[in-house]
C-alpha cells in the first residue's frame, strides 16, 4: 500500500462506515480537484460498489467534477442577492476577459470559470470565489484586477 | 480541552463553572466575529492583529478576545463588539487594519488601562457602529442568542452559558412521553419551511418501536438561494444543535444521529466535527450518556451540490449513497426512512430551538407568536435593503417592521417593490401587504410560504417577469428528472417565459403558463415540482402587467 491511490485511500477510510460512498468522492475530489475515471474504477473495486454506481452518483450531483479544472478556480455566486445586485454583469465580464464560457477553463489551464449556488454571504452580494478566496461587492471593473492578482499568484510559483 | 482526563466523571456544572470564573477574570472581551461573511472580508488577519496589540501591551490578562460566530449585520462586516466591565458596549463596522489599530491603541488600551472610557476620536468615529439601532432593538434573540457572544469551538463555553442543562434535565428528571409533549405544547413547527408539528412528528416517530435502530436526521441541506440561517446557526452555536438532536433522540428512542450538510459550507462542517469530538471527549456521546442508560452517536454527512436533496426522501437516498432523488410518500421515513429503519427528520433551526423550550418551558416559548405560529423565526435578510444580515425576530412581527425598520429600508433613491419569501419555492409580497404578520399561515393566504427563512428585498428597478425566470430557472436546473411532471413542465414553462421575455409572448401563452403550473403543482412527485411554479404563479397574481406589457397581443 506504500504508493496506494486515492481511490483505494479513500476506500479503505471509508469503505468499513455506512453512507459513505460521496463522503469517498468528496476525499478524492479535495486531494486532487476532482474525480477520474481511474480513481472510480479503484474506489468501485476496494469498496464493493458496482462503477455504474458511482458514475451515476458522480454526473448526479453538481459538485463533482470529472476533469482537471483550472488552477484557480473562479466561481461567480447565482443567488438570488447576487442576481438583484447584478452578478450577471461580473459574470459577462470574466467571460470577456478570459474567452470562456461558464464551466470551462482557459487554454493555458490557468483559470476555471464556474457558476455556484448561494455561497452564503449574501450580505456582501454580489459576491465570486477565486481557490476559496471570497472577493464581495463586486462590479465588472474589479474583474481585471482580480485576474491579474491571480496571475501573479500562480507566476510566483 | 486537553486538560481534561478522560477517566474523570464529567460534570457540566463543574466545567461551566470553571469556565465563568475564568471569563469574570477579564476586564475586557472583544468579540470578533468569524462566520462566512466576516471571514470574508477579512476578519482572519483582523483578529491576528487584535492579538498581537494585546500581547504587545502586555494586557493578555485583562483582556480576552473571542472569535464568535454571526452577529447578524453581514453587511457591514468585519465586526468587532468590546464590552469593557462598567463601560458602553461597542460595536465597530466595516473595519480594515488601519482602523483596528486606532480603534485598539486610542481606545480599547487606554479604556481598559484607566478604567475609564476613552472619547472616540474622529479617526475611530466613521467604524462606530450604535447599538442602539432598530437593527438591534427590534430583535429577540432565542436561537442567536449565542451567537456573536461565544467562542463556538469551546465546548466549556458553551456550558458557561446554560449549554447541556436542557439534555440534564431531559435524562434525569423527564420521560421521553414527557420530553414529545413539552415540545408539543410549546407550539414549535418545522423550520425548514414545511411548518409541520415539531412535537407531533417526535410522537408518530417515538410510536414506531425501535427493533435494532432508530435514526434522527438533522436536514442542513440548505439550498435555497439568498438564505443562511442554517449555515450561521451551525457556525455560531453547533451544540445548541447537537444537543437538540441529542434531547430528540431521547425522546423518539433513536439510536443514532446523522447531519447532513452542504458541502459548500466548509467552516460549518468543521465546526460540527469539532463540537461533535468535543463532546465524545466530555462523554456526551457514546455510552451511557450523564450516567444514565442513554446511547447516542452522532455522525456527519455532505451533500453535493444538489438542491432537491433538502426534500427528505431524497436526502435519506443521498446519506445512503444514491442519487438524490425523491420517493412518494407514504410510507413516511418515521416509518421507513434511512436504510430502511424509522428515520425523524428535523431542520438545524428547528433543534437549535428545542434546548431552550426545555430549559425555559413550552409556555415560555408559546409567548412569543401568534395563534398557529409561535416563536421566533431567523431570516436572511438580503437584496435591495440597508441593513443586509442575519436577523431573529417573534413569528407575528410585521414585514414592515422587518424590512423598514430592522432593515432600514431599501437604499436611498429607490422604492420598495415587494418581498420575496421561501425561495424558489415561495412568492411575492407586495408593498401593498406590508403589514402583514409572518406567520405560516398568513404567508401562505397570499401565495407565499414561510420557507425556510430567506426574506429577499426588491426594488422597483427590478422586472418580476425576469426574476420569476430567475427562480423557475433554478428550479429546473435542479429538478431530479425523476418524475415528468416537474422534468418536463419546468422545462416548457422556462421557454414560455423567455418567449414572454423576447417579446414574441400572446396571451395564450398565459393561459398555457397556468395550465402547465396546476399541473406541476398537482401531480409533481415531491415539494420542489409541486412548488416550482410558485414564483410565475405569485408574480403573475400581483403583476400581470408586467407580463401583459410584454406580450405582442397584450398592451391595451
Amino acid at each position: 500500500m506504500a504508493d496506494a491511490s486515492l481511490g483505494s485511500q479513500a476506500a479503505a477510510k471509508w469503505r468499513k462506515k455506512r453512507g459513505s460512498l460521496i463522503m469517498a468522492l468528496h476525499e478524492i475530489q479535495d486531494v486532487k480537484g476532482y474525480v477520474d475515471w481511474s480513481d472510480a474504477v479503484e474506489l468501485a473495486e476496494n469498496m464493493d460498489v458496482p462503477l455504474a454506481r458511482i458514475y451515476e452518483v458522480l454526473t448526479f450531483y453538481n459538485f463533482f467534477k470529472l476533469k482537471a479544472p483550472g488552477k484557480a478556480v473562479i466561481s461567480v455566486c447565482t443567488g438570488t442577492a447576487c442576481y438583484l445586485k447584478g452578478n450577471d454583469k461580473v459574470l459577462e465580464k470574466f467571460k470577456s476577459e478570459l474567452g470562456i464560457d461558464e464551466g470551462e477553463s482557459t487554454a493555458d489551464g490557468m483559470f476555471h470559470l464556474q457558476c455556484v449556488r448561494c455561497v452564503g454571504c449574501c450580505g456582501l452580494a454580489p459576491v465570486c470565489v477565486v481557490n476559496g478566496k471570497t472577493y464581495g461587492r463586486m462590479t465588472p471593473e474589479n474583474v481585471p484586477v482580480i485576474l491579474n492578482e491571480w496571475r501573479e499568484v500562480f507566476k510566483e510559483n | 480541552m486537553a486538560d481534561i482526563d478522560l477517566e474523570k466523571r464529567f460534570d457540566i456544572h463543574e466545567i461551566a463553572k470553571n469556565k465563568l470564573a475564568e471569563i469574570e477574570k477579564f476586564d475586557c472581551n472583544i468579540y470578533c466575529c468569524h462566520s462566512t461573511g466576516c471571514k470574508s472580508s477579512g476578519s482572519d488577519d483582523i483578529l491576528d492583529l487584535i492579538k498581537s496589540i494585546v500581547a504587545e501591551h502586555n494586557l493578555g490578562e485583562r483582556i480576552r478576545i473571542v472569535a464568535t460566530g454571526c452577529m447578524g449585520l453581514c453587511a457591514q462586516g468585519p465586526l468587532i463588539r468590546v464590552e469593557i466591565k462598567g463601560q458602553k458596549d461597542r460595536l465597530f463596522k466595516r473595519i480594515d487594519l488601519a482602523a483596528v489599530k486606532n480603534i485598539m491603541e486610542k481606545f480599547v488600551i487606554p479604556s481598559v488601562e484607566s478604567g475609564k472610557e476613552k472619547a472616540v476620536d474622529s479617526s475611530i468615529e466613521p467604524y462606530v457602529l450604535s447599538l442602539d439601532l432598530p437593527f438591534f432593538k427590534k430583535q429577540e434573540k432565542v436561537v442567536l442568542k449565542n451567537a456573536g457572544h461565544m467562542d463556538p469551538e469551546d465546548i466549556s463555553e458553551y456550558m458557561a452559558r446554560g449549554g447541556y442543562l436542557a439534555l440534564e434535565k431531559a435524562l434525569k428528571t423527564m420521560t421521553p412521553a414527557q420530553v414529545v409533549d413539552e415540545i408539543k405544547r410549546s407550539g414549535l413547527r418545522g423550520r425548514g419551511g414545511g411548518g409541520f408539528s415539531t412535537g407531533m412528528k417526535w410522537e408518530l416517530a417515538a410510536k414506531v418501536p425501535t427493533i435494532d435502530e432508530k435514526f434522527i436526521i438533522c436536514n442542513g441541506d440548505e439550498g435555497d438561494p439568498g438564505a443562511y440561517m442554517d449555515r450561521s446557526i451551525l457556525e455560531g452555536d453547533p451544540h445548541a444543535v447537537i444537543e437538540g438532536m441529542m434531547i430528540a433522540a431521547y425522546a423518539i428512542g433513536a439510536t443514532e444521529g446523522w447531519f447532513y450538510v452542504r458541502a459548500e459550507y466548509p467552516l460549518a462542517v468543521e465546526r460540527l466535527e469539532k463540537a461533535i469530538k468535543a463532546c465524545k471527549k466530555n462523554r456526551l456521546l457514546g455510552n451511557n450518556i450523564m450516567g444514565t442508560d442513554f446511547n447516542f452517536n452522532i455522525d456527519i454527512r455532505l451533500g453535493a451540490g444538489a438542491f432537491v436533496c433538502g426534500e427528505e426522501t431524497a436526502l435519506i437516498h443521498s446519506i445512503e449513497g444514491a442519487r438524490g432523488t425523491p420517493r412518494p410518500r407514504p410510507p413516511y421515513p418515521t416509518n421507513k426512512g434511512l436504510w430502511g429503519k424509522p428515520s425523524c427528520v428535523n431542520n438545524v433551526e428547528t433543534l437549535a430551538n428545542v434546548s431552550k423550550i426545555l430549559l425555559k418551558g413550552a409556555d415560555w416559548f408559546a409567548s412569543f407568536g401568534t395563534e398557529t405560529s409561535k416563536g421566533t423565526k431567523v431570516f436572511a435578510l438580503t437584496g435591495q435593503v440597508e441593513h443586509s444580515g442575519l436577523i431573529e425576530v417573534p413569528m407575528g412581527t410585521t414585514i414592515n417592521e422587518i424590512v423598514n425598520e430592522i432593515g432600514g429600508g431599501v437604499p436611498a433613491g429607490k422604492k420598495l417593490k415587494a418581498v420575496q419569501s421561501g425561495g424558489p419555492s415561495g412568492g411575492l409580497i407586495p408593498v401593498e401587504y406590508m403589514n402583514m404578520p409572518v406567520c405560516y399561515e398568513e404567508l401562505k393566504k397570499i401565495g407565499s410560504i414561510m420557507g425556510s427563512g430567506g426574506l429577499i428585498v426588491i426594488d422597483d428597478s427590478s422586472d418580476m417577469v425576469s426574476l420569476a425566470k430567475f427562480y423557475l430557472d433554478f428550479t429546473v436546473d435542479e429538478s431530479c428528472g425523476k418524475c415528468a411532471p416537474c422534468r418536463i413542465g419546468g422545462r416548457q414553462m422556462l421557454a414560455l417565459l423567455d418567449k414572454i421575455n423576447r417579446g414574441k409572448g400572446k396571451k395564450k401563452d398565459l393561459e398555457l403558463l397556468k395550465r402547465i403550473a396546476f399541473a406541476m403543482q398537482k401531480a409533481s412527485l415531491c415539494g420542489l415540482g409541486q412548488t416550482a411554479p410558485n414564483p410565475v404563479l405569485s408574480t403573475l397574481k400581483f403583476y400581470e402587467s408586467e407580463y401583459t406589457n410584454k406580450l405582442v397581443d397584450g398592451k391595451e
